[in-house]
């Protein structure tokens, strides 16, 4: 025990020391924010299996990857990173961490809005002032921490009021490097009436070892609407640590859709928090993994005020030796009367090594709301199996296609299609192998 | 219909089999030829449903004695996608419901996979529906069958239209249809019956398995044979199914002791 708390101090001591002190920002606000970080990195150590919240994801391998912070390097084309981009949409492009104005592509009437932290800094400088840090909170998060002490650039999305952004914004974070740390950052502020749909989504040029470590925030003002997707297609070698906090004021609605594919070992952290009367949200979540990957996912639905809805589900696919994780907290707060809450939790298991650990967590203490929640594990059903092998379909087309109708719905839902379409091939390929 | 000089799609020899060692088939015969229309009858547990399903393939019967052939071919030594890839249908007695793909889609991969293997063209999915809809009038299905998902929240009826629609589809040279009228009213009754009625043609056989003789007013058999632990204990032509219908299966037991008697 005191063996691996001393290793985990030296790991982040190495981080703390690798990271050589960028120049001062502009901002006072900002570097305030930073060296309140680096001081909270500080005081605090890595989660170990006897943490609550990381009881079953062991990190602790992570200790011996002391990767260095990703230097920028100029050498990816248009041609490396088409298969990712997304017809109809801005793009905003981090290359190992490092905005990239040439693969990125903002409309003009956008520019003023869209774009890395720096290049809107004084123009934005007040909003940013106040929003950035404000809701991905760190005293207890080492990992947040860690993303805030090294925040030097990010993604910055400002809607105005009353305006409606028709094209969904794609923010892709390409690793490109090994054996390297990159800690994206995003912002967006999403004023009153105001909509906007958001692909926040994670790849890697090749299937080496490197750490994601990524903090995003997200703020509705009244009436505003966010549809957020989050794609996680990280190199089956990486490690990859995200949260992501939403604060929604009155009356706007938060769409969430998460899907998990990638990394050795995953954890995201969503935390949505209803601060205003009469908003709502809906989360989908999709985790689909085999080898011996391991994904978690934590999330907290704070209901502060009265009369919001929540409606989650969280489906699973687990293949091979692969584990997943998912810990759904809700909690309704003694002021939040009539509050309308549903979580589901959904998850399938394609072999007898593959392992879900799910967990409800309702924490109640208004007197007047409906809560409801439920979780299965289960196997793909012989039954349907044979239905689709007596119509001519081979053993694994007809697995591939009841494992996509299972993960269909959380799909489904995703409002861009040729997001869309590259996630059903995925999926419908996903037991090539039995 | 009878035709001496057809070819024998079918033939059972001596077949047994069993579900967790517990006997059900014990030494079943059967031919079937192309053009054929034959009833299978029974009472509950005679052993009717698992002889469709081993037919088709299904993993949870061991064949224990005896051979199925299929146009010559040991069907036994076939996993159960390449037996339909050879032509033979198992309409289902409850067809599986599958939440989440569409029934437009299923069908047309489940189309597609014959055709290939027939060395045909396959259909696009604007082709695949022109196609599916003029098969659709066959049976008097509306349009939105297509974008549901599989069999989801199908009445009965609608779930046994759609195996009707996927034997039209496949043009399966045997076709196997376990108990397709229970749970239909008289008049799907007759829409089913009438889409089998134009599927069947003297290329193809069809083996009904039902307990009554009501769909057998609608689809006529050449033959009818009644099941009974898991043999056949005697066979007729439609008349059989009539007597079985004003007599009850108590006739059968009766009429075999008798038999029995007079041959000891």
């Amino acid at each position: 025990m005191s063996n691996s708390v001393t290793n985990s101090n030296d790991y982040l001591q190495y981080l703390l020391k690798s990271w050589s002190a960028k120049s001062a920002s502009k901002l006072t606000g900002l570097n305030q924010l930073r060296a309140h970080a680096i001081d909270s990195v500080s005081t605090q150590r890595l989660p170990n299996k006897y943490d609550e919240e990381w009881r079953f994801t062991d990190i602790s391998p992570l200790a011996r990857l002391t990767y260095p912070p990703s230097q920028q390097q100029l050498r990816l084309q248009f041609n490396d990173i088409d298969k990712f981009c997304l017809q109809n949409t801005n793009r905003l492009v981090f290359v190992d961490n490092h905005y990239s104005p040439d693969l990125s592509n903002v409309a003009d009437s956008q520019i003023q809005i869209l774009g890395n932290l720096h290049s809107l800094m004084s123009s934005h400088a007040s909003t940013i002032e106040s929003h950035l840090g404000h809701y991905a909170k760190f005293d207890h998060d080492i990992f947040t921490a860690l993303n805030t002490a090294f925040l030097h650039d990010g993604a910055l999305i400002i809607v105005p009021a009353e305006t409606c952004i028709a094209e969904p914004i794609h923010l892709l974070f390409i690793a490109s490097q090994q054996e390297v740390s990159s800690y994206p950052r995003s912002l967006v502020v999403s004023g009153p009436n105001s909509k906007v749909t958001l692909i926040e989504d994670y790849v890697s040029i090749d299937q080496s070892p490197y750490i994601t470590n990524t903090v995003t925030e997200i703020r509705l003002a009244a009436h505003a609407q966010v549809k957020h997707i989050r794609v996680q297609r990280d190199s089956k070698q990486a490690h990859h640590l995200a949260s992501c906090a939403v604060s929604l004021a009155g009356s706007s609605q938060y769409q969430s859709i998460c899907v998990s594919l990638g990394a050795r070992i995953s954890r995201y952290n969503l935390e949505v928090q209803l601060t205003g009367e009469n908003s709502n949200c809906t989360i989908d979540g999709l985790t689909l993994i085999s080898g011996q990957q391991l994904s978690d996912t934590h999330t907290s639905i704070d209901h502060v005020k009265p009369n919001c809805t929540s409606h989650q589900q969280h489906k699973c696919i687990v293949d091979d030796t692969a584990h997943a994780v998912f810990n759904g907290k809700i909690k309704v707060r003694p002021q939040a009367q009539q509050t309308n809450s549903s979580q589901s939790s959904r998850n399938l298991l394609l072999s007898n090594t593959a392992k879900v650990d799910t967990k409800p967590q309702l924490e109640i203490f208004a007197d007047d709301v409906k809560c409801a929640h439920g979780a299965t594990v289960g196997q793909l059903d012989s039954e349907e199996i044979f239905y689709l092998e007596s119509r001519g379909l081979s053993k694994t087309t007809a697995r591939n296609l009841l494992t996509y109708a299972f993960a269909a719905d959380v799909i489904n839902r995703i409002p861009v299609t040729s997001l869309k379409q590259q996630l059903e091939h995925i999926v419908l390929n996903q037991t090539q192998g039995v | 219909m009878i035709d001496k000089n057809s070819t024998t799609l079918l033939s059972i020899k001596n077949l047994h089999a069993s579900i967790n060692t517990t006997e059900i088939l014990s030494g079943i015969n059967l031919t079937v030829k192309s053009g054929e229309i034959h009833a299978i009858m029974g009472l509950n547990g005679s052993g009717k449903s698992t002889l469709a399903k081993v037919l088709a393939g299904h993993s949870a019967y061991e064949v224990t004695a005896g051979s199925i052939e299929f146009e010559g071919k040991d069907l036994l030594a076939l996993p159960p996608e390449e037996r339909a890839r050879a032509g033979l249908f198992l309409g289902f007695q409850y067809p599986i419901e599958i939440p989440g793909v569409a029934n437009t889609q299923f069908l047309r991969l489940a189309y597609n996979t014959i055709q290939a293997q027939r060395g045909k063209d396959e259909l696009d999915p604007l082709e695949f529906d022109d196609f599916v809809r003029e098969k659709m009038k066959l049976l008097d299905m509306k349009p939105d069958f297509l974008d549901r998902s599989v069999n989801e929240g199908f009445s009965g009826g609608e779930k046994k239209r759609n195996e009707i629609l996927q034997m039209a589809l496949l043009e399966p040279k045997l076709s196997i249809l376990d108990e397709t009228d229970s749970g239909l009213d008289i008049d799907a009754l007759r829409i089913v019956a009438n889409g089998v009625n134009q599927i069947a043609c003297k290329d193809n056989a069809i083996i009904l398995v039902t307990h009554y003789q009501r769909l057998l007013d609608y689809i006529v058999p050449d033959f009818v044979h009644v099941m009974q632990a898991g043999r056949i204990v005697m066979t007729g032509d439609k008349k059989l199914a009539i007597e079985l219908e004003t007599r009850g299966y108590d006739w059968i037991n009766a009429d075999q002791h008798l038999a029995t008697g007079v041959n000891a």
